[in-house]
Parts: structure tokens; C-alpha cells; sequence
């Protein structure tokens, strides 16, 4: 800063020999005018950044605003109040839609015709019935005795419920007929219509079925697959890192790896995913949509990020911390280990985080491995199928049901509440390794 | 800092043609006193270029020898030879014999890492480690295994911290980072780190030139005290300060040993004209 001032000053001096003294130019009317076109300068200079600033937080703001109006009701699902009569002999015979269906047609007495309870059955969702098993699984001496129960509705009655369909279209054009409309505006009238916490979204698997669905798999798959990806490409790419940057030589072989290394980590995901494939499941014959496969390949892609983070924080510790350790009689690993890597930690974390995070957020790789499939179990194992959930939300949006509109914006915020965490813990991690000294 | 060419040229032509055996480093009382360490015709090289050319030098037990010179002459070159802390420079090649206690520093019978135990370093800036005072200090003998049991380790740190001279400013807050201590402070802890390992020598690379006149004095003292111990070579830009430590005094010009003579025959009266033009301020 001095220095551009020094030769700013500089320029508008004239040389020594000159008539007029160096001093009277630093007071001049000239250069008083000069000094305020300065000052101007850096004002507007000011206003740039801070307009642009701005501009960054009000797009930001927009996107999460709309992403957060579309997808807050999707917390939210529609349930069905029902008192059911657990038949002993209906139970033996599993016929659960059965026992519901009866329960609803209690709540419409005046519906006795076919086509009417037709409409009343498709109110419920086509898993409640597994519901309700699950709860007399859970519980056997409920089998003979009277329940209430709250069961999951249609997701075109969620939709109805929250907003979705407009009333005042004719009844072409709203995709929901008159009759479902009717009957669910008389189970919202008797209270047996209501809104509870969606719990769906989070344990269950993927569906056909919008209020069935949920990114409870996605989330399993996605832990698993980072969990490999982070196994490998910390312990590695750390090692790397320092043995590059602590005890290789500098010749024309590791100059050749870094810039190898440099072009790597510029290299498209997609073309990691192409290489799993034909090494991981073409040549390996690994399982196809596993997160193992997943984890090897963002491991891959990672590795390059985490071995140039981990340099640049290892150049970064003060020499002098080496020779002083060096100069006690310290081996170079013990240097390296003592105080070397204890110093750059912070900075190799952050760059790990990031890494991982770029991991989690990533889906073209992906694609080329076959874990964008349709799974409806949720993974146990690292061999299992799996998605994640980047690539959920991929195959949701692509849904036309309303109900995996808002389930889509749902997921992309569960994902972003993820991604915060994740640099929560490192600028937590950060604090601890920096409390440290 | 280079020479100016007219002060080179001015150099009698035979001063350069002076013959070797004049320049033999003992002389008068200090032939008297055994050698620690002994160098012979050690040369440097940074990659193509060469840093020293030929140093004969010898460096006698519990006397401190100081090494003065210009600017790039190459006198802290030479410290780094004496504990192999040249080896972590990148294309840094060393020719000659440097041995200590008669062997060959460089040899194959002597582990670097031994290497900088016995010959301890301090350097130009402090360098504490991150860490509490006491871990600094009882770091060396912690990784060389020179303490068993708590007890015997507080002992050591202790008494480093005493003859560094800094146990009285330090023993209730032995636990804070040793980087909140002072500048001054913080080269003693240095010290007192280099001889918690026992060294049998230290070297010192301008060990005052980031310190205040208060914290350079502290720091002669203890240098001072420290000579009844260990053998200790410290570099210096300041001659005074090389007058008031030294015993020995070897000037270093452009990567050669000009002269190495007891400090005060240096100082009162150089044999050399480039000596004496460095040290009556002509050049440096």
C-alpha cells in the first residue's frame, strides 16, 4: 500500500532538478485535486463490492426462498383418522386393505354404491394397508380390539389438503374429480382429514408412490458411500501430500506428478465415473449400484483436492518450525509428525471437507455406474444397491406427480442442512486442532 | 552484498598470492587448546554455484568462535555444514572433511539426527514450537529418550530453563505457549531448548539480530556463562558484539576463511587488508 502511494507520489514529482521543490508539489492545488480523484476512486471502488455483495446474497436469498416456499410443506403429510376393528379372521387372512376400507366407509354411511366407494378408496394410500400391518406386527394383542388409527391419505389428497389443486378449475382440467373433492372436504369437516409431521420422508426407501416416498435410502447410501470415499482419499491423500511436499525429491518425476495431479483434479466428474465403470465393474466385476463402487470412484475424484489443499497447508507452515525441530536432532518424520502436520491440520481439514462435500453434492459420476436406479429397499451393506441424494433429487424432479415437486425441494434442503453441517464440523474441527497451540 | 569492483581492485595483488601455510588458523595461545571440531577445505555448492570455497577451520573446546564477515560471504553456509543442517537444502552438495572429535561429520558412521543432538542450533529468528514452554524445552529430551519418568524430565527442563536464564520469568507459566513470551525471551527459551539435549556444541546463527539492545545483552551474558559448558560458534553482522563474546574471530569474505586469529588480535590487529577494511566499516 505505501509503495503505490510512494510511487504515486513519485510520478507527479518532478525530478530533483527541476526549479520548483518537491515539497510545494505535495501541497499544490494539482495535487490536492489529484488526492480527491483518489479518494473518489476508492469510494466507488467500494460501492462496487458492496453492490456486488449484495447482489450474491439477494440471488441467494431468492433461490433458498423459493426452494424453502416450494418444499417446507412437504414436512407435512395428510393422514386419515379410522377406527378399525382388527377381525381376528380378517387379520389371519391379511386382508388389511379390507379392514381400512370398512373403517373409511363408517365416516360415509350415505355411500353405498360401487362407484362411490371406489372414490372413497382411493383416498387412502395404497400403503396403508402396511401400516396397519406393521402396527399389529409390532403388537399382537391388538388383533380383536377396536383402534384409532391415523393412516397415510392419497397423495392427491395431501396435495388437496395443502393447497395444491385450485377449487375453482372445472373438474377436467384440476385432474381431481368433484367426488374425491367432495369426500375429502367432509373429512376435513369431521376433523378425521388432518396434517402431521412427515416421518415417511426420512425413513422411507424411493417409491412409485409420492407419500410413500422418502430419501431415507439416499441418505443410508449416501453415508455409505462417503464413508469409503473417506477411508480412502483422507489416509492417501494425506500421505501423499506430505510425502511430496516433506521428503520427495524435487526432480523432472515429481514434477510430472504434480502436474498430473493438478490436471486431475480439473478433470470432469463424469469421466471418473466412465473410468469406474470400465475398471471397477468391467474389469473388476464389482457389484453394479453399490455404494463401494460409488465410494471408489468420488475417492478418485477427491484425492487430487485433498493432496493440493494438504500442500498448500503444508507450504504454509513456517520453515523455521522445521529447522527448529530438525536443529534438536528431530528425524524428518518426527518433524513431520510433531509439528509439521499438527500445524497444517486446519487447513488439510478444510480442504478434506470440501472434498467430501464436492463428494456428496456429485451425480454424474454416478450415472455411469448405475446407482441412478429406482431402489426402493434401504441399503444394509456396502455391496447393497443404493442411490444418494443428489441423485434422488435428480430422479424426483424428473416425477410428474405434484406431491414430487415439493418432496424435490424438500430433499434439496435436507441436502443443503447436510452440506452445512459438514462445514459446521470443520470450522468446529478448525477451532479444536487451532485451540491446540 | 557484493563488493564494489574499486574496492576489490584495490586489494594488493599480494595479498591474493599470500601462500596457505601463513593462514594456518592456530596461532599463539589458541594452538594450545584441543580441537572440537576441525574443518579442512570445505566447500559448498547451492546447485552450479559455489558458496565456499575451501574452509580451514578450527573450532577448540569451551571458547566461543565467532564468524564475521559481509553479507552472502558465506559464514552461515558454513554453521549449517557444522550440524549437516545443510543436507534439507534442495541441491546443496558439500565437499571436504568437517569431524567432530575426529570424526568425519559426513561419514558414514554418523546419523544426521545424532549429528544435531551433539552440535545444537539456534537460529537467526526464535523459533519456539507451538506449544507450552515445557513441552519446548522437554521436547529433545523427550525424543531422544534422555529423561525416564516425569520427575527426571522436570528436572531437565528445569535446569535448561536456568542456564538459559530464563526460569525465574518463566516458572509459574510453564504451561503457556512459548510464542506469548517476549522476543528476547523467546530466543532464551530457544537456547534453553538447544541445551536441554546436552549438546556438546551450539551453534548460534545470529542469534541477537532480531532482539532489542536489553534482550541482546541477556543474550551475550548467557552465551557468556554458556562457554564453561559447551563449545559454541555463533555467527554475528555485529562486531562489537563479536568483540564482547568471542574469544576466536574468523572473517568470512565472497565464500572464503580470510582470517581466524584470537578475537582481540582480530580486532587490534588484522593481518589481512580485507579484514581490516571490514572491520574499520570500509565495506559489509
Amino acid at each position: 500500500m505505501t509503495d503505490l502511494v510512494e510511487q504515486d507520489v513519485a510520478a507527479v514529482t518532478p525530478s530533483p532538478a527541476s526549479s520548483t521543490p518537491p515539497k510545494s508539489r505535495l501541497r499544490g492545488e494539482a495535487f490536492a485535486r489529484r488526492l480527491r480523484a483518489r479518494h473518489a476512486a476508492e469510494r466507488r471502488f467500494r460501492l462496487a463490492g458492496a453492490a456486488a455483495v449484495a447482489l450474491a446474497a439477494l440471488i441467494l436469498v431468492l433461490l433458498l426462498g423459493s426452494i424453502v416456499a416450494k418444499g417446507a410443506s412437504a414436512f407435512l403429510e395428510a393422514r386419515i383418522r379410522l377406527e378399525v376393528t382388527l377381525d381376528p379372521a380378517e387379520v389371519a387372512d391379511r386382508n388389511y386393505n379390507g379392514l381400512l376400507r370398512r373403517a373409511l366407509y363408517a365416516h360415509f354411511p350415505q355411500v353405498t354404491d360401487r362407484a362411490g366407494r371406489r372414490v372413497l378408496n382411493d383416498l387412502l394410500s395404497s400403503g396403508a394397508p402396511y401400516e396397519l400391518e406393521a402396527m399389529v406386527a409390532k403388537d399382537p394383542a391388538l388383533v380383536g380390539t377396536t383402534q384409532t388409527v391415523w393412516v397415510r391419505a392419497d397423495d392427491q389428497i395431501d396435495q388437496l389438503v395443502k393447497g395444491g389443486y385450485r377449487r375453482d378449475l372445472p373438474e377436467s382440467e384440476r385432474g381431481l374429480s368433484d367426488a374425491k373433492v367432495a369426500a375429502a372436504d367432509a373429512l376435513l369437516a369431521s376433523g378425521a382429514l388432518a396434517q402431521g409431521f412427515n416421518t415417511t420422508l426420512f425413513t422411507a426407501g424411493d417409491s412409485r408412490e409420492p407419500e410413500q416416498a422418502g430419501i431415507g435410502g439416499a441418505i443410508v447410501g449416501s453415508l455409505l458411500t462417503l464413508l469409503v470415499t473417506m477411508a480412502l482419499s483422507v489416509p492417501v491423500g494425506i500421505s501423499a501430500a506430505v510425502y511430496l511436499e516433506e521428503f520427495a525429491p524435487k526432480n523432472r518425476w515429481t514434477d510430472l506428478i504434480e502436474v498430473n495431479i493438478n490436471n486431475l483434479a480439473a478433470v470432469p466428474s463424469i469421466i471418473f465415473g466412465l473410468l469406474g465403470l470400465a475398471v471397477f465393474l468391467g474389469f473388476f466385476g464389482m457389484p453394479r449400484s453399490a455404494p463401494l463402487v460409488g465410494g471408489l470412484v468420488m475417492a478418485l475424484m477427491t484425492l487430487p483436492v485433498i493432496i493440493i489443499a494438504s500442500r498448500v497447508a503444508l507450504k504454509a507452515v513456517p520453515p523455521s518450525i522445521r529447522e527448529a525441530a530438525l536443529g534438536i536432532g528431530a528425524s524428518p518424520l518426527q518433524t513431520v509428525l510433531h509439528h509439521v502436520l499438527p500445524l497444517a491440520m486446519p487447513g488439510i481439514l478444510t480442504g478434506t471437507i470440501i472434498g467430501m462435500a464436492r463428494a456428496l453434492g456429485e451425480t454424474a459420476p454416478l450415472l455411469m455406474i448405475g446407482m441412478v436406479a429406482f431402489i426402493v429397499d434401504i441399503p444394509h451393506g456396502l455391496t447393497d444397491s443404493a442411490t444418494v441424494l443428489p441423485v434422488q433429487i435428480y430422479m424426483w424432479a424428473d416425477s410428474p406427480e405434484r406431491a414430487f415437486t415439493e418432496r424435490t425441494s424438500a430433499a434439496i434442503l435436507i441436502l443443503l442442512g447436510v452440506l452445512i453441517l459438514l462445514n459446521g464440523a470443520a470450522v468446529i474441527l478448525r477451532k479444536i486442532f487451532e485451540r491446540r497451540w | 552484498m557484493s563488493i564494489p569492483s574499486g574496492i576489490r581492485s584495490s586489494i594488493p595483488s599480494q595479498l591474493k598470492l599470500r601462500p596457505r601455510g601463513d593462514r594456518q588458523p592456530n596461532r599463539a595461545s589458541g594452538a594450545a587448546l584441543p580441537a572440537k571440531m576441525t574443518a579442512r577445505g570445505v566447500k559448498v555448492f547451492y546447485g552450479a554455484k559455489q558458496a565456499l570455497k575451501g574452509i580451514d577451520l578450527d573450532i577448540q573446546e569451551n571458547r566461543v568462535l565467532a564468524l564475521i564477515g559481509p553479507s552472502g560471504c558465506g559464514k552461515s553456509t558454513f554453521l549449517r555444514c557444522l550440524n549437516r543442517m545443510n543436507d534439507t537444502v534442495e541441491g546443496c552438495r558439500v565437499e571436504g572433511r568437517i569431524a567432530l572429535d575426529g570424526e568425519d561429520v559426513y561419514g558414514k558412521a554418523v546419523d544426521a539426527v545424532q549429528l544435531r543432538a551433539r552440535v545444537g542450533m539456534v537460529f537467526q529468528k526464535p523459533n519456539p514450537f507451538p506449544k507450552s514452554i515445557y513441552d519446548n524445552v522437554s521436547y529433545g529430551p523427550r525424543i531422544h529418550g534422555l529423561a525416564s519418568g516425569r520427575d527426571e524430565l522436570d528436572e531437565v527442563v528445569q535446569t535448561s530453563l536456568k542456564r538459559a536464564g530464563l526460569w525465574a520469568e518463566v516458572k509459574d507459566r510453564l504451561r503457556e505457549p512459548g510464542t506469548s513470551l517476549s522476543g528476547g525471551q523467546q530466543q532464551r527459551l530457544c537456547i534453553a531448548r538447544a541445551i536441554a539435549v546436552s549438546p556438546e556444541v551450539i551453534l548460534m546463527d545470529e542469534p541477537c539480530s532480531a532482539l532489542d539492545p536489553i534482550a541482546t545483552a541477556h543474550i551475550e551474558e548467557l552465551i557468556d556463562e554458556l562457554r564453561a559448558n559447551y563449545t559454541i560458534v555463533i555467527v554475528t553482522h555485529n562486531m562489537q558484539q563479536a568483540a564482547r563474546v568471542s574469544q576466536r574471530t574468523a572473517f568470512f569474505h565472497l565464500g572464503e576463511m580470510v582470517e581466524c586469529d584470537d578475537t582481540e588480535e582480530i580486532f587490534t590487529n588484522p593481518r589481512d587488508e580485507r579484514t581490516q577494511g571490514y572491520i574499520t566499516g570500509r565495506y559489509g
